[in-house]
């Protein structure tokens, strides 16, 4: 099993991530769908797809549930079966896996998997109540905590335990600033300052605008074979060779440490056993950096560092595009954008743009073995997958 | 006081407006649960008996709300943290009657419980605090 590939990228789509106003997020996913068909000439999606997986987190945004038929039905892809999945800002990443199942299991040859999200047309506030449904109702929402508040809360366990500094938590909002100004796609492209970073707003203390990722509007998806077909339709397939999935308390008050989440770092283990491979042989890696602390906690999580270093790994550059280990190339949800349940298979589209070597000017050179890191919530649900070149 | 769906996050706001702070203690393992949980997540039994929480704790970390949902707004900035009682419990909460700045990771708190607030709509659950102890 160790290293075998349970599942091929054929295929990936990503609609613009931004304000797309007058849009529904149907409409959206099927910008996604059509790039995903046009990338790959060989498929016939309408005859190939057997399944469509979606993950979408909220009925709140559109007063819209019973994603999956609607979308399906704005693919192109009707009378398939359609299951949408929900995770909070995993929901993708979950919908991912359960597309995976659907392959290696050999009940389907050829699956769709994505994720859309329509949020920009509500008030800050709006938005700030509809995620915060992630998390526990009777003890967190009940008494005001936010979703900024959570990870602000980590944040401040973290720079207590560490001695993290705000500092840090910024250089990681300057990278993947950075990073995003380098991608068409992204919601935000316009690098941003140290300085810029530390005096912005406070959300949540010691979290401020620039620690935070932006409310967006997107849809992503992949095209998934069974790995023995997939040069059929591509002759660059990206193989998945490792997934794992944990969960946790909802509540993350508890837990027994906030510094860590472990159902990401039980997720990356599972990942890494399968897929054969270590920390040190990812290449390229999308973590989930809702919020800046978020991205060195994952960096700790993954393995990239040792728990603790995650902010001087920022600080010294190690996860730039020429760094070490490139982290978010795409500018993460921080700049690309987190339109919540598309972010998971962004991601994914993310790591098949640099393993088949078009990810243009953010392009990893030689970039072989890449990872996505995904977490629901304050981390009640994470998400690894491992991806080599094929 | 066996009946397991006795012990429930309902029960324990309903507690809270008899001025008791509580928890289910599992009658097989012994583990406290708050909040309390019709199934023990450590033994699985479904036999609990309530016990009555110290009120004093330790902040073990927080933080300060500038942007909240609409319902919290007009108390902005506000601070939120989780505390440990004893037991080896946790309750995550607001902290008030402290100027914001004074708080530390580590400082003793006190939990400090109040009226159900009056309201039509679902819940009708009283709220509990942290003050200074």
């Amino acid at each position: 099993m160790k290293g075998k590939p349970l599942a091929s990228i054929v295929s990936a789509g990503l609609s613009k991530f931004g304000k797309l106003e007058g849009l529904y997020a149907r409409e959206i996913f099927a910008q996604a769908a059509k790039e995903a068909y046009e990338r790959c000439p060989r498929l016939d999606p309408k005859k190939d797809i057997k399944a469509l997986f979606i993950g979408h987190m909220g009925e709140s945004y559109e007063h819209q549930g019973h994603t999956g038929a609607a979308v399906a039905d704005w693919a192109g892809l009707l009378h398939i079966p359609a299951i949408r999945t929900e995770a909070a800002c995993s929901s993708s990443g979950v919908a991912l896996r359960a597309a995976i199942y659907a392959v290696a299991s050999g009940l389907c040859d050829v699956v769709m998997v994505g994720g859309v999200e329509k949020m920009t047309h509500r008030s800050t506030s709006e938005v700030t109540e509809f995620l915060a449904m992630a998390s526990d109702f009777p003890f967190e929402q009940w008494y005001g905590i936010t979703f900024p508040g959570l990870f602000a809360l980590m944040a401040t366990a973290h720079m207590h335990k560490y001695g993290t500094t705000e500092a840090q938590m910024a250089h990681v909002a300057v990278k993947n600033h950075y990073n995003g100004s380098l991608n068409p796609k992204a919601h935000m492209q316009k690098e941003i300052t140290l300085e810029q970073a530390l005096s912005s707003r406070v959300i949540a203390w010691p979290l401020k605008l620039f620690d935070c990722s932006l409310i967006t509007d997107g849809a992503s998806c992949l095209i998934l074979t069974r790995p023995d077909i997939a040069k059929k339709y591509t002759d660059t397939p990206v193989h998945i060779i490792g997934t794992g999935q944990a969960s946790d308390t909802i509540g993350l008050y508890e837990r027994e440490d906030f510094t860590s989440l472990r159902a990401a770092k039980l997720a990356a283990k599972q990942a890494y056993e399968m897929a054969d491979v270590t920390p040190e042989d990812i290449d390229v890696a999308e973590v989930h950096d809702c919020f800046t602390i978020a991205e060195i906690i994952a960096y700790e999580d993954l393995g990239f560092c040792k728990p603790g270093e995650g902010g001087r790994l920022a600080e010294n550059g190690e996860t730039t595009l020429r760094g070490r280990i490139p982290v978010n190339t795409s500018g993460g949800l921080k700049a690309k954008g987190h339109p919540v349940g598309a972010t998971g298979t962004a991601q994914a589209y993310e790591i098949y743009l640099q393993l088949t070597g078009q990810a243009e000017k953010r392009q990893v050179d030689d970039a072989e073995i890449g990872l996505t890191h995904n977490v629901g919530g304050s981390g009640a649900t994470a998400t690894v997958h491992i991806y080599i070149k094929g | 006081m066996t009946e397991p769906l006795t012990f429930t996050i309902e029960q324990f706001y309903k507690n809270i407006n008899q001025k008791k702070l509580t928890g289910g203690k599992c009658l097989t393992c012994g583990k406290i649960h708050l909040p309390p949980r019709p199934l023990c997540d450590n033994c699985l039994s479904t036999q609990f008996k309530w016990v009555e929480l110290p009120r004093k704790g330790t902040l073990l970390t927080y933080t300060i709300i500038h942007v909240a949902p609409s319902q919290f707004q007009k108390m902005t900035p506000y601070a939120v943290g989780i505390i440990q009682l004893e037991h080896n419990v946790n309750l995550p909460g607001i902290i008030k009657d402290t100027p914001l700045d004074k708080i530390k990771v580590g400082m003793p708190l006190e939990v400090e419980l109040e009226e159900a607030p009056q309201s039509q709509h679902w819940p009708q659950w009283p709220r509990y605090y942290f003050k200074p102890a």
